[in-house]
């Protein structure tokens, strides 16, 4: 017990000893991860969110190509597209750097889970509510507008925070095609320092460090919204 | 340069299709530690033990805030520190199960709190046990319930063994990895790769959807 | 000899097999109020939600006023209304559905408000003040600031006719305005629309609670599979059916 304790205790001492050599990449890294979660956050959305009303368009051709793409972009690994566009890319003349192919990568892949999001968002919107629109003498476009927007962006908030966890955590992937973020900043340092498991599991507490907020406070809005929509409508 | 094309497609399929047989391993294994370790710690929830419930909220928070691609290097590589050698094949698995039980304890866990509390009572009141219940009737009701999501989670779970590639795992992306070096065919070989995780992922999704159907209308 | 506001020609609405209103007349002078009964599946909610064509009817014509609802002269053919012509056309008719459907992002003003504002154009601010000005008829304006489900069941309903009110309709339809609601709410919102009822409002009702219809109807009418089988002044139709079906339809209810 007492030898534990003492493992235990070396293990961490190792954090102070190797923090002045170790954070200035490491905050560097954070960085590049925040970029590249908020980068393809934001593709990721507005791609969803023309997947969506695509998918609701009166044009079969327009939804079909939507619901092929979305299909697509669900069944294939985001890993995939990355190095697709890293490695496949360049041979056929368009090369993208890491950075921007791992928002672009992450970004096209998420689209497709955006899109379901915004989609089951729109539909939960009691038909009720739309005819009472309808009721009151607004076109579509106006109930789109005042009713069932405000309220599917309103349900679709938690699986969003959900979603941008998840990009945080697929940035990851972006060291697999050398981009400076978090991993890669950590394999560096483990083969330098011969210190793998220290390295690592700071990385992995770095993450956690933001996933975790991010996942209460998605719980949080949760709590809120049903107890501000009710359910009985 | 079609009938070229048409040449080396089966080529590389031929690698590419032992990779998958690796994938469906690590797929399998996974599968079966996620769902084990899920459904024990969403049961042991349901008991309102004090320091259980800590410990699986933990656990769930923590396994579902770490990256795939992190936990994996932490088992493959950061355990060699203290003298914990494990395979590619191994590691993969334990990995993307430990991280896909605490993804499996939130199904789990939905599902059996899904079920109307009157459903307990009523088994009380036919004299059962807490057990009894838990074994003859609200299990069999959560696994019906949940069955859509862990469609889910499978299809996704097929999709993250790709990460497997990181550590040296013979699966599908390992040995399109080391194809391009060999034949820099790359923009062939990853657009087959992605033809083949669909291939193996559309399915099960579909099923998915067939389920989620059928239930909407005796719901 | 008072004006028909309301005239309904042949209707006919079928959902796939089903033949639900099988060729309705139905004329609605201006003031008066229609009042339609019947069993379920009688076609009466139908009807209904054919005049602001909720439902699009098969068959038959709807005039409001004169003009056609939901269709539009096109040289001598009759075609059918854009979305958009239609929803200017539902601008004159209010109404009050069974369920309220109030909507749960906007508070009871704005529920109200909402149409003239961003429908009819006005200023927001009259907007508000017509929205309160109804509110205080429904005697709902104490609660202009909160959300719909902190409302009980007749208190929504209440507002979703303030809601209809807003509009400043030439017609009001109800579709069974309290049969979802705890029978000692429903008193509350049938005090309400008698008082509407008071003022002259034109108004076509559906509902279950006969003797309501018996106080407020100036015509009766009673449905049964897709056609009108009885219709006149509330004092022989409930009192005095001729019908066999009216009679048992209203023996079943206990009504009187």
């Amino acid at each position: 017990m007492m030898n534990m304790l003492a493992d235990l205790q070396s293990f961490f001492a190792v954090y102070p000893e190797k923090w002045s050599s170790w954070s200035p990449d490491i905050l560097r890294a954070i960085r590049t991860t925040l970029w590249i979660t908020a980068g393809s956050f934001l593709l990721g959305l507005v791609i969803g969110l023309f997947l969506a009303i695509a998918r609701l368009s009166k044009s079969a051709m327009i939804r079909n190509a939507a619901t092929v793409y979305v299909e697509i972009a669900r069944g294939v690994p985001a890993l995939v597209v990355l190095f697709l566009i890293y490695f496949g890319l360049p041979p056929l003349g368009i090369a993208f750097d890491a950075i921007p192919s791992a928002i672009l990568g992450l970004g096209l892949s998420s689209g497709g889970y955006f899109a379901e999001i915004f989609r089951a968002g729109i539909i939960a919107t009691h038909r009720g509510q739309r005819e009472a629109g309808h009721a009151v003498g607004m076109t579509p476009f106006q109930i789109y507008r005042f009713i069932i927007i405000p309220q599917a962006t309103r349900i679709a908030l938690p699986p969003l925070v959900n979603m941008l966890i998840t990009l945080l955590k697929d940035s990851s992937l972006a060291s697999l095609i050398s981009a400076p973020e978090i991993m890669l900043r950590a394999k560096d340092i483990s083969s330098t320092d011969f210190l793998p498991l220290h390295i690592l599991v700071l990385a992995g507490v770095i993450y956690l460090a933001m996933a975790v907020p991010l996942s209460l406070l998605a719980r949080i809005i949760e709590r809120r919204m049903f107890a501000g929509l009710g359910a009985r409508l | 340069m079609l009938p070229d094309l048409l040449q080396r497609i089966p080529t590389y399929l031929q690698v590419l299709l032992q990779g998958a047989g690796i994938t469906v391993v690590i797929t399998i294994g996974a599968l079966l530690i996620a769902v084990s370790v899920g459904l024990t710690l969403a049961v042991l929830r349901t008991f309102r033990l004090p320091f259980v419930s800590g410990f699986v909220n933990v656990y769930v928070e923590v396994f579902r805030g770490i990256p795939p691609l992190t936990l994996l290097f932490i088992i493959y590589f950061g355990l060699t520190y203290i003298g914990i050698r494990l395979s590619p094949l191994p590691a993969a698995i334990i990995g993307l199960g430990l991280s896909g039980g605490a993804y499996c304890t939130e199904i789990f866990r939905s599902g059996i709190s899904a079920l109307h509390h009157g459903q307990r009572e009523a088994a009380a009141a036919i004299g059962m046990t807490p057990m009894m219940a838990m074994r003859y009737v609200i299990l069999p009701q959560a696994f019906r319930i949940t069955l859509p999501p862990l469609g889910n989670y499978a299809v996704g779970l097929v999709k993250d063994t790709a990460v497997a590639s990181a550590v040296a795992a013979p699966e599908i992306l390992f040995r399109a990895r080391n194809l391009t070096t060999e034949t820099f065919d790359t923009a062939l070989i990853y657009v087959l790769v992605a033809c083949l995780y669909f291939a193996m992922t559309f399915p099960i999704a579909r099923w998915v959807g067939h389920l989620e159907k059928k239930r909407s209308s005796w719901s | 000899m008072t004006k028909t506001l309301l005239n309904i020609v042949g209707l006919k609405k079928s959902f796939g097999s089903l033949h639900i209103l099988r060729g309705v007349d139905l004329s609605l002078g201006e003031s008066k109020k229609v009042v339609l009964i019947g069993p379920s599946g009688s076609g009466k909610t139908t009807l209904l939600r054919c005049i602001n064509h909720l439902e699009k009817p098969d068959g038959g014509h709807i005039y409001l006023d004169g003009k056609l609802i939901g269709e539009k002269k096109v040289g001598d053919r009759v075609v059918k209304m854009s979305e958009r012509e239609l929803a200017a056309q539902r601008c004159e008719m209010g109404f009050v559905f069974q369920n309220f459907y109030l909507w749960p992002h906007l508070t009871v003003q704005e529920n109200v408000a909402l149409a003239p504002w961003r429908v009819r154009g006005m200023p927001r601010a009259e907007a508000m003040d017509l929205a309160a000005k109804m509110l205080e008829k429904v005697h709902m304006a104490h609660k202009s600031s909160e959300y719909p489900e902190r409302l009980s069941g007749g208190q929504q309903q209440r507002v979703g006719i303030a809601r209809a009110l807003a509009q400043q309709p030439k017609v009001i339809l109800f579709d069974e305005p309290t049969s979802a609601l705890d029978p000692e709410l429903v008193g509350e919102v049938l005090g309400v629309i008698q008082e509407l009822a008071a003022e002259g409002r034109s108004m076509v009702l559906v509902t279950h609670e006969i003797r309501f219809a018996r106080d407020v109807a100036d015509e009766v009418i009673f449905m049964d599979g897709g056609n009108i089988v009885e219709s006149g002044h509330p004092s022989e139709v409930i009192d005095n059916p001729q019908h066999e079906r009216t009679k048992r339809f209203l023996g079943q209810l206990g009504a009187g």
